[in-house]
Order: C-alpha cells, then structure tokens, then sequence
C-alpha cells in the first residue's frame, strides 16, 4: 500500500495542474440561465480543448488519441479537475462507457474510426439499453434487428436514453437471434442518429428538463461492420460496457460531490439557525460532518477499486457497490443540503431569492433517479448477492 | 500510487489468520470469556513469538520496525479471530503512548519489556463524564503522588503497568503499587474485560506530555476501528454461510431477496469502512496532514458500520441468531464496547467537523 505519487505521476500532477490553473473557465458554473443545449456547447468546447492539449482519455491508448498513461492518472487527472474546479467534459458516456467497450471488443477499424471523435467531443455517445418492457430485465429487451445482405434493418424502441437529444451516435442492443435463451440472442450495434428511421423524442423528467429521450428505430438500416464484437455476443458486451458505468463512471461523481459539499459548508458559515450560523448548531455540524465523511469513503473505495482494476486489467463486480454507495449519498446529501437551507431550499432558477440559482431544488429531485438509473438499487444488490457473496439466484 | 496490500503485508495478514485460527478458535475464545481477565499467558507468549507485541515499535527496544498499516492488518485479524485478552490495551494503545510520548530512557523502562513480551499494560483515560478527550481528565498528580478515579480500563486486572492520563500530563503506574484499587466492571463485550481504577496518593511516574498523546490516540483509535472491520467480515461470513444452508419454504433463505440485500449491505458496510480503515493507517504512517480527520472518518463510520452489520447477522439468522450458542452475540457484544471506546460516531463526527468546518478550509486531499 503507497498512496503517494510516483515521480511519473507527480510530473504528470504539476504538469497539468499547471495546465488547469491557465485555462479553466472562470464563475463557469455560476450561470444556469442558458438553454440546456447552449451548455452543452460550452462543455462540448471545452472537452475539445482539454483533447488538444493532451487531456482527454488520459489512460486510452496513444495511437487512437489518449494519452496512454495508468489508471492511476486517469484518477489523478479528475482529482485535480476537481480541485481546480473544472467543468465536466461534454461526452460524459463515450468517454466512460462506449470507448472503453470499443477498446475492449472492438475491431483495429472501429478503433480507428470512432475513439479520436469521442475525444476530442466531435461525436457524443448515448446508449441504447433500456425499453419499455425491458428495465431491470434488460435481457428480455426486443428491438429486432434482421439481416438483409449487408446491413440489418432495426426496429422497435428504447426509453430512458440519456443525451438521446445531443447524440451523434448510439451504442445499441437488439435482439438478433429470437430463438434461442434470451442472454443468447443479443447484439450490440453502433448506430448513426442521423440515419433515416431513428426518431429521437424528449422524455420530460420529473425535474422538467428532457435530459433523457425516447428513441424509435423504424427500418434503420446498419452496415454490419458496426457489429461491436460478436454477432448474439452482445450481452457479454453490453455487461462489460455496464462494469464500466458502475465500475470507472463513479470518479467524476466524486468530484461534483466534492464541490456541492464544499458549497453546502459554505453556505453553513453564513445561513443562520436559532440565532447563529448554521455550522455552528450541533445536529447541523453532525449531519455535514456524516455526510463529508461518505463523500471521502467514496473516494477511498474508487481508489481501492482502480487499484484492483490496475492490477487485474478489468473491473470486477465489486463496481455495484459503488453505484449503490453513490446513488444513496447523494440522496442523504441533498435532504441535508434541504434541511440546512430551510424554505429557501425548495426555490427553483426562476426565483430571485432562490440561493445558487435553484440548484439545490434541482439537485434534490435530481437525486430521485440516482438509484433507479444504470441499474436500480434493487438489482445492484441482486449482483452482489450473486455474483459477490455467492447466494442463489432469486429469479 | 497502489491503494492495495503488498506481497509482505498479505503475507502478514495470512499468517496472522492461521495462527489466530490454531491458536484462539472459538472454543478457546468461549473458554476465555468465561475467566476472569480473558487473558491467557500461553497465547500471549506465542504471540510475543511471532513479534506481534513488538509489531510497530523501533527495534532498538526490541521492536519488529513495521508500520501502521501492517498494525492495522493484524488488528482486522485479531477483531476477526474475536481475539480475547490485552493485545489492543497493551500494544496498540499503552505501547503506542509510551513510543509517542515516552524519552529514550523511559521507553528503554516501558517499551521495551511490551516488545519482549514481558509486560503487560493500559491506559486509563475516560473518568465519572465517560469522555475519550483527554484534556477532560481530572486525575492529577501532585508531588509524584497521584489521585483520581479512572473508568472504563480495558485489561487493568492483568495489567503490570497502567499508564495515565492525569490534568499534569501522562504517567505510569505500577499496578502493584500502593493506594490503588482495580475494580471490574460488568460490561456487555465478554472477551474484553474492563475496570474502574482509582488511585489514592498512589506513586506514579511522569512518562510525557498531553501534547504528545494525540497521535498515539490516533494510532489506537484507528487500530479499534480495524478490530471492528475483521468482527464486521467474520460477522458476514457467517451469514451468507448460513444463508446459503440454511431452507425455508424448500429453498435457501439467502434465494429471498429480503435476505439477500440484507447480505448485500453487510458487504458494502464491510468494504466501506475497510476502505477508510486502511487509508487511516496509511495517513498515519506517512504522517499525511489529513490523518486526524482520516483516523475519525473511520472510526465514525466503523463504529455505526459494526453495529448495523451484526443487526443484519443476526435478523438472517433468524431465531437462531438469538441464541447464546451462536457465535454471533459475542462478536456483536464486541462492536458495541468498541462503539463508544475512543469516541462514538458522534463524538467523530463533532471532531471531523471542528476540522474541517472550523478550521475554515476543507483539509486537503491526498495525491
């Protein structure tokens, strides 16, 4: 065990910290009246920056645009992101999710053609798992694809699709073999969104943002080369890809939870309660001081997690508990970030008294789907009775 | 950076598993708590064997030289084995205030016989307010004589030397000497046998200052913390073992989903405070800035994390795991003394905030 930095590493620290220090956004976050897509942009503009400096897909291999160095600073780099206050890049699930499967199951021309968009955010990424009648049992899933000489004809639907809206692309499973076991018969297939027959339509959330999507495919044609490894293999491909999600997607959280409770301790020292600042009332100081305490295990787990994936080379179920770790502190956390700011609390961007611009009203129902999205709580604790701790199967 | 055990420190922990699992089993452990001190001088002369009382300390007094982390390691053993008796009161608590507080000449008297395994010790800190903050300690010391009462002393029964915390700064007493009275205290934790302690105009010996104790503290705090994650793993063990065997309505209960996610959140408590465990130890060891802080974040989440994971042991085991002959009770009487032993989750939790809240900027990530 040596949490230090290597000299590697800590060259690769100062190097771009330095980097950072001259070129992150200043008060980027401060504004939230622009338009979901106008931010977008902005982050899209961003990641391309960061690629060209050398920043994005830090532990991706040189000859597709990383940068080819470890893990560990792909860790380092959003620890420093953090503490530079950064913004997040725009391709959050092409760089987490799509570009690790590609590296994983896909072929030299795959590579070739799509990590260096991912990158440098010229091609964002959405997935393509979720349907209405397939959640949790995402192998029961029934979007068909039919070959037809040398490209398969897609049909049905996917619902919950994140950045479905901004996507140039979109990592698909369909159902390519109906006659046999249902874990059997799937494929994964990358999917221009441009392609005639792909209908992309807002899916309004309980926030009032369309931050997700629903998509229908109506005979849309793909080239069987945009196969992602083998044909009826696509749910070994689709759970690696979903290791990837619960496994390495956590390490950017880490940081936004970081700020939020950096904020919310700020905003302690000057609220007041029972006459004095609220940091100074002692369930106020217990509740922040439990709460900074998760956000510093999540961490500590990550690292331990990395750790394992570096010696190893993969990410093992182990993932799940972080998802559910995550997804439930920050549930805790914006019912305390509630209770500290009192009526002022449930204030949303359009009211003037609303403290950061509504963002603590957002940010708690925005935490309703944090243990409902990439898998429910529920079925993270399936796989970790089963696949972890080697209990029966419960269906 | 590598956030996982090295080749020599899985050995450390593989061989401290087998030996506390031939030397301290659960018979042995059963038979132990039933006696007065739980203490057994065999295992404690084999464990002065395998260097474990000398484990941290330099080698000059007799110490094996290793680090806070394989302390660590061998303390998730010991709390795994439900190791009884004052290997916790002796080394990792009086040897590491002795080792921080302690001059040459002094550790070459006190230390030094722990590391040979020839003295046993404590430390007495909490008194009538049962507060771990030693700067609330009303003992004192005047003319070499000290006068107070200690509560709550882990071991003290077999102790030879007691170390205390008094308003003057830390000293030792000799257990043998006059004007002290040992008394046992009935508590829950069976393997770990605690007394009240009071001293009248009782010799004692200034080994150092309050200033000093902090770290030591630290050490100990973190060491306990460890102890409760090796009780937390053999507590789900145990249980999804039982899940597994164990049929209701013609299958294994741990098929029920109920049962399951019980398990599930046993596991994630385990892994969760063995993460901030383990990086204590480590903040300790390389004396990181963010040690302190790190030291009660894994106390605050272990001591609540031990609790809840034996609620959820013995909740699967049913009317079984309410019983006195499953093992269960006693690793769950354990968590509870180790609770409140150096700060409760709440205690932790005040500390984490005057750390980070009041000192005005939010301590500094590691890397």
């Amino acid at each position: 065990m040596d949490l230090n930095l290597t000299t590697d590493e800590l060259q690769f620290r100062d190097e771009l910290r330095a980097w950072l220090a001259s070129n992150v956004p200043e008060e980027w976050d401060e504004v939230r009246e622009e338009s979901l897509e106008e931010r977008f942009d902005f982050l899209k503009s961003w990641q391309r920056k960061l690629y060209e400096a050398g920043w994005a897909g830090i532990s991706w291999p040189k000859e597709y645009g990383g940068r080819g160095a470890s893990l560990m600073e792909q860790v380092i780099f959003w620890q420093e992101m953090a503490q530079a206050g950064a913004p997040p890049m725009a391709n959050v699930l092409g760089l987490g999710i799509i570009g690790p499967t590609i590296i994983a199951f896909g072929t030299e021309a795959q590579k070739k053609r799509f990590l260096k968009k991912i990158l440098s955010a010229e091609e964002i990424w959405c997935q393509g798992f979720s349907e209405p009648n397939a959640g949790s049992d995402l192998a029961s899933l029934q979007t068909e694809a039919r070959l037809d000489g040398t490209h398969y004809i897609v049909n049905g639907q996917k619902v919950w699709t994140s950045y479905g809206w901004a996507a140039d692309w979109c990592e698909l499973v369909v159902r390519t073999d109906p006659n046999v076991p249902k874990h059997k018969g799937l494929t994964v297939l990358m999917v221009e969104m441009k392609t005639p027959g792909v209908d992309v339509r807002p899916l309004r959330q309980m926030t009032g943002e369309t931050e997700f999507n629903e998509v229908f495919f109506r005979d849309v044609r793909v080239p069987v080369e945009n196969v992602v490894g083998k044909v009826n293999d696509g749910w070994d491909v689709a759970i690696g890809t979903l290791m990837h999600e619960r496994g390495t997607f956590g390490a950017g959280l880490q940081i936004i939870y970081k700020r939020n409770m950096d904020r919310l301790i700020e905003l302690a020292r000057t609220l007041r309660r029972n006459g004095q600042p609220a940091a100074q009332d002692p369930l106020v100081r217990q509740k922040l001081a439990q709460c900074y305490a998760e956000i510093e295990i999540m961490r500590l787990n990550q690292m331990r997690a990395f750790s394992r994936i570096s010696a190893t080379g993969v990410p093992g179920p182990e993932g799940s508990i972080m998802k559910i770790f995550w997804s439930e502190l920050n549930q805790r956390f914006q019912q305390i970030a509630q209770e500290l700011l009192g009526p002022f609390g449930q204030l949303t961007s359009a009211d003037s008294y609303a403290i950061d611009n509504g963002a603590w009203s957002y940010g708690y129902l925005r935490s309703r789907g944090n243990t409902i999205e990439a898998g429910t709580s529920e079925i993270q604790r399936n796989i970790i009775g089963h696949f972890v701790l080697g209990l029966p199967r419960s269906y | 950076m590598q956030f996982g055990l090295s080749e020599s420190q899985q050995m450390l922990r593989d061989n401290a598993r087998k030996f506390f699992a031939g030397e301290c089993p659960m018979a042995e452990v059963r038979r132990l708590m039933e006696t007065d001190t739980a203490h057994d001088e065999a295992l404690w002369k084999k464990m002065t064997e395998q260097g474990f009382t000398g484990i941290i300390f330099p080698e000059e007094y007799g110490g094996v030289g290793l680090g806070i982390v394989d302390l660590i390691l061998l303390m998730e053993e010991a709390g795994r084995a439900l190791l009884p008796g004052l290997f916790f009161s002796t080394v990792t608590l009086a040897g590491a205030v002795i080792d921080a507080v302690a001059s040459p000449a002094l550790k070459n008297k006190y230390l030094a016989p722990i590391c040979r395994g020839e003295a046993r010790a404590t430390v007495a800190i909490p008194e009538a307010s049962g507060s771990w903050n030693p700067s609330e300690a009303q003992s004192s010391v005047t003319n070499g004589r000290l006068s107070g009462e200690k509560l709550f002393v882990a071991d003290a029964g077999v102790a030879d030397t007691i170390v205390v915390v008094a308003r003057e700064g830390v000293f030792a007493v000799d257990s043998s000497a006059p004007g002290i009275s040992v008394r046992s205290m009935q508590g829950m934790d069976l393997t770990r046998k605690l007394y009240s302690v009071s001293f009248t105009g009782t010799p004692a010996e200034k080994i150092g200052e309050l200033t000093k104790l902090a770290r030591a503290l630290d050490i100990a705090t973190a060491g306990l913390a460890a102890e409760l994650v090796g009780g937390m793993q053999r507590t789900l063990e145990i249980t999804v073992e039982y899940a597994k065997t164990r049929k209701q309505f013609g299958k294994p209960i741990g098929s029920f989903q109920a049962v399951q996610h019980q398990c599930a959140d046993m596991y994630l408590e385990t892994e969760s405070a063995r993460s901030a465990v383990y990086y204590a130890a480590w903040a300790l060891e390389v004396n990181a800035p963010d040690a302190p802080v790190a030291v009660s974040i894994a106390k605050m989440y272990a001591s609540d994390a031990g609790r809840t994971v034996g609620n959820r042991g013995i909740q699967v085991h049913g009317g079984m795991g309410f019983t006195w002959e499953n093992d269960l009770h006693l690793y769950y009487r354990r968590a509870k003394a180790s609770e409140t032993a150096f700060g409760d989750a709440t205690y932790h939790r005040e500390r984490i905030a005057r750390l980070v809240i009041d000192a005005g900027a939010v301590a500094a990530q590691s890397a």
